[in-house]
């Protein structure tokens, strides 16, 4: 499990790879957020396009992303979402907050 | 009245590592019975919320084991108990409501047994302050379209 990230001008990528549960989700986080802390993108992509397997404890990663998102004007967009995954994300809701593609 | 055909217990320490591990025997054991893809996926997210539940609640500021029971049955239910002796539960009812959490500040989502609900067919929780929880799920394997070993290979490689 792991992410990479990639900075553009106004946006900060974050491609997640592989399982995201309560025991990898504090290490992604850490990773997203000093890359925001130091770049302050508008926008803020979080890649699941690699990921095979996420619980609610993804769900808890992406709320807290778009409140930080939130707190510096920001917006948070979800990519590549596999439907399984897409599935913990509709049953939270997040499609309220954030724009799953 | 359906009969059991298969049963697998397993201690589990409460690190947050073996999350990872029940979802792997558990992927492994359900596999006899021929899960889809989307089917398997709801039993390891499921599962995967329980064992977390043990840890992150059930052991906060105690510690012991967490004992998965999964039994199948011949039409093809799948019976999966996660139990732990940890602190317990004083009003399940309040714990079981979505956004409900004891640790908002590891930004838990408060979502776990609504993920159990919403994916598994039935959740039961009994739980006793001071002794332990136990939640049990079922659910019944349909799929005629079941996952090929290959692929789940191919995934988990």
């Amino acid at each position: 499990m792991g992410v990479r990230i990639e900075k553009e001008e106004s946006t900060v990528k974050a491609f997640l790879n592989g399982e995201i549960d309560h025991h990898c989700a504090p290490e992604i986080r850490n990773e997203i957020d000093l890359a925001v802390d130091e770049s302050h993108p508008e926008t803020l992509v979080l890649d699941f396009g690699e990921v095979t397997f996420m619980d609610s404890s993804g769900i808890g990663l992406v709320m807290g992303r778009y409140q930080t998102m939130k707190g510096i004007g920001g917006r948070v967009t979800l990519e590549n979402t596999p439907s399984h995954i897409k599935k913990v994300m509709r049953l939270a809701g997040m499609d309220r907050f954030a724009n799953i593609l | 009245m359906s009969r059991k055909e298969n049963e697998m217990r397993v201690i589990l320490a409460p690190k947050s590592c073996n999350e990872a591990v029940a979802r792997s025997v558990v992927t492994a054991f359900v596999m006899q019975t021929d899960p889809s893809v989307s089917e398997l996926s709801d039993i390891k997210t499921a599962v995967s919320e329980a064992v977390t539940n043990s840890i992150v609640h059930g052991y906060r500021s105690c510690t012991g084991n967490i004992e998965l029971l999964c039994r199948i049955f011949d039409d093809k239910t799948l019976y999966i108990r996660v139990s732990d002796k940890g602190c317990g539960i004083a009003d399940v009812k309040k714990a079981m409501e979505p956004l409900f959490t004891t640790a908002p500040e590891e930004e838990r989502a408060g979502l776990g047994f609504a993920v159990m609900e919403s994916f598994m067919d039935s959740v039961q929780v009994r739980s006793t302050p001071g002794k332990g929880t136990s939640v049990i799920m079922k659910k019944r394997i349909l799929s005629k379209t079941p996952v090929r070993t290959g692929a789940l290979e191919n995934e988990c490689s």
